[in-house]
């Protein structure tokens, strides 16, 4: 599919519905959407090898993206170039251009761009340290040192922990299971308040009670940031995120309102992948 | 169990000789009775070795009990033998030995693994491995031929005249003595310090670097707070090693340490290490009770080694506790 028409599908988005389940819709038109990140063209490759060839996709403000296709398609490798960590991996080429907020984050100064650009990981990655030391980690860093109690308290709030741990800040981020780990490392990405949260699969190694609780809590955090989410699994796409996008093998091929996307896509390859017949 | 003897499918009275005969023949046994024996010889010949040097002091421990340790003392003719000098020896040597090597080393092996490029870090992982493998003796003539010239004409001069109000640096340069000593050891244990840390530095998982780096660290702040801390056990696991190798070394200590079993304040002084008049004199140890003493002194070196590896130990654990390591 080639950039025009991806554009073409952008004007013809319906209005969106800002919300899900039972809980009353808001009609916004399209043009109360603001991007906030702006992607074209982009062009990544590993040595010789190129896996994304030219994508052109905005993701909006203050909205849960949903990022979905089939294994390998470029789906991390996309989530990565929007907080420039392809960097962090020898030999790799960016090409394209992605603008945050109309600014280029290719020349921005990339400390400040992840700490506007948050990120979790697909598989928990706490450090060995406290869990009051994991979530103050971020705040550390940006030489945050005072009421660092509040802030930690707050980011485990937010991120559905506070409960579990409270009272027990002080043991190790290692004693929790591996949904809390996962939260923590949310709540750790919350601290330094990001203007955007990606989250590469986060709740890949979850049971469906903590995956609903991280799905609630992503409803929750898109009044304050937007969202970015990689996931594999249809159900988690349709019920948590506003916009879907569906990559295949490097290339965009539809991206749409979520609703739209899954009830009558407009492409015969949507179609084939969220109906499980490939991929 | 019980699903092996399910499956077996035996009468009761048969079991455990058949599932014994069953794990035999899959080389589970054989492999558990052949590691068991691996792993007493080992303590066995730690016991034997610690029980022949008790024995064999023991002339020496009934005549001067605990005395032997705070004794300065040491008159093969006079048969008057005390401890303290090659204590103090050992433990300032190798003290300074660790005071040079452990930044050097763990500077080198942050710049190795963080820094260079793989091909230059594999290159130099090479040498330093190399340097690890060179003979203590030919460290020795390092010491001996450059390091004490260089340390009496130029070092300890200057140490003197910009830090002499320490009395670490106060007295004439010898050349040989503490310093050099210390600075010899530090030498050849660096290249632990380096390729033990390097190894571990490089194992620490890409996920706790990118955990740090989407957080908005900065390269340092990575290195510094997340993979130095991440790998810290392993990093204290090489300082242990060069402690060790630097409390036993013999050679390359007595050849630049200058042999002289007195205890100055000056690391410029000649002085003696427990290893090093082991070496020298036990040839010629006339008469049962020197022998005995230099027993002692090798006892007193084997237990020394233990309680600061002990001691080294305890330290991680307390550490591990503080960052929340352990429950
Ligand atoms: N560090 C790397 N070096 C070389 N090739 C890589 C690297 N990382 C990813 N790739 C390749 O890039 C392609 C896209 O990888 P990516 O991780 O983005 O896929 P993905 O859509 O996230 O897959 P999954 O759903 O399995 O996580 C794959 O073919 C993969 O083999
Ligand atoms: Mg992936």
């Amino acid at each position: 599919m080639n950039g025009a028409s991806i554009v073409q599908k952008h004007q013809n988005l319906e209005p969106v519905h800002l919300g899900q389940k039972d809980i009353p819709l808001v009609e916004l038109p399209i043009g109360t959407i603001k991007p906030q990140f702006k992607i074209s063209n982009l062009k990544v490759s590993y040595g010789a090898k190129e896996v994304l060839h030219g994508v052109d996709l905005d993701v909006f403000a203050n909205v849960v993206t949903a990022l979905i296709g089939p294994s390998g398609c470029g789906k991390s490798t996309f989530l990565r170039s929007l907080n420039r960590m392809t960097e962090v991996v020898r030999g790799t080429q960016v090409e394209g251009e992605i603008l945050l907020d109309n600014e280029n984050v290719f020349r921005m100064d990339v400390v400040k761009l992840r700490r506007r650009v948050g990120m979790v990981f697909q598989r928990p990655n706490p450090f060995p340290k406290s869990i009051f030391d994991n979530v103050a980690y971020g705040l550390r860093i940006n030489g945050h040192h005072d009421s660092l109690s509040e802030a930690v308290e707050h980011s485990l709030r937010r991120a559905a922990l506070w409960d579990e741990v409270k009272g027990q800040l002080h043991k190790s981020a290692y004693a929790l299971s591996g949904g809390q780990q996962q939260r923590l490392c949310i709540a750790r990405a919350l601290a330094v308040n990001p203007e955007v949260l990606l989250l590469d699969e986060p709740c890949s190694a979850l049971d469906p009670i903590t995956t609903a609780k991280i799905e609630e809590l992503l409803f929750q955090l898109k009044s304050s940031c937007t969202i970015v989410i990689v996931t594999h699994n249809m159900q988690q796409a349709a019920r948590a995120s506003d916009f879907t996008a569906f990559l295949l093998d490097g290339q965009l091929v539809e991206y749409q309102s979520t609703r739209k996307l899954f009830t009558t896509p407009s492409d015969p390859r949507t179609e084939a992948y969220i109906t499980g017949r490939f991929g | 169990m019980l699903e092996r003897v399910n499956a077996t499918g035996l009468t009761p009275s048969f079991r455990p000789l058949r599932i014994y005969w069953e794990r035999l023949r899959r080389g589970d046994e054989i492999a558990h009775v052949l590691t068991l024996i691996f792993a007493s010889t080992v303590i066995g010949v730690t016991a034997l070795l610690v029980y022949q040097l008790w024995i064999q002091s023991a002339l020496s421990r009934q005549k001067f009990g605990w005395a032997f340790f705070a004794t300065r003392v040491w008159d093969p003719v006079g048969g008057q033998f005390g401890a303290l000098p090659f204590l103090y020896g050992t433990v300032v040597t190798s003290a300074i030995a660790l005071l040079l090597a452990v930044p050097l080393g763990l500077g080198t092996a942050i710049f190795l693994s963080e820094f260079s490029a793989k091909r230059i870090s594999d290159a130099l992982a090479f040498l330093v491995d190399l340097l690890a493998a060179v003979p203590s003796v030919i460290y020795g003539l390092l010491g001996i031929f450059v390091l004490a010239p260089l340390l009496r004409v130029w070092v300890e001069p200057v140490l003197r005249s910009q830090f002499g109000f320490l009395p670490f640096f106060r007295g004439p340069a010898y050349g040989v003595g503490f310093l050099a000593a210390g600075l010899t050891l530090a030498i050849m244990v660096v290249p632990f310090i380096v390729s033990v840390s390097r190894e571990v530095l490089i194992s620490v998982p890409r996920e706790q670097r990118e955990a740090a780096l989407a957080l908005g660290a900065t390269r340092w702040e990575t290195i510094s707070r997340a993979v130095v801390p991440f790998a810290k056990t392993g990093i204290l696991g090489s300082v242990f090693l060069a402690l060790a190798r630097a409390l036993g070394e013999t050679m390359a200590v007595t050849m630049v340490i200058g042999n002289d079993p007195k205890i100055s304040a000056s690391l410029f002084a000649p002085g003696y290490s427990i290893a090093a008049v082991i070496a020298n004199e036990f040839t010629e140890a006339t008469g049962s009770l020197y022998l005995s003493a230099l027993i002692e002194l090798g006892l007193v070196l084997f237990l020394l080694t233990f309680v600061l590896n002990g001691l080294a130990r305890l330290l991680v654990l307390a550490t591990a506790q503080r960052g929340g390591l352990l429950e």
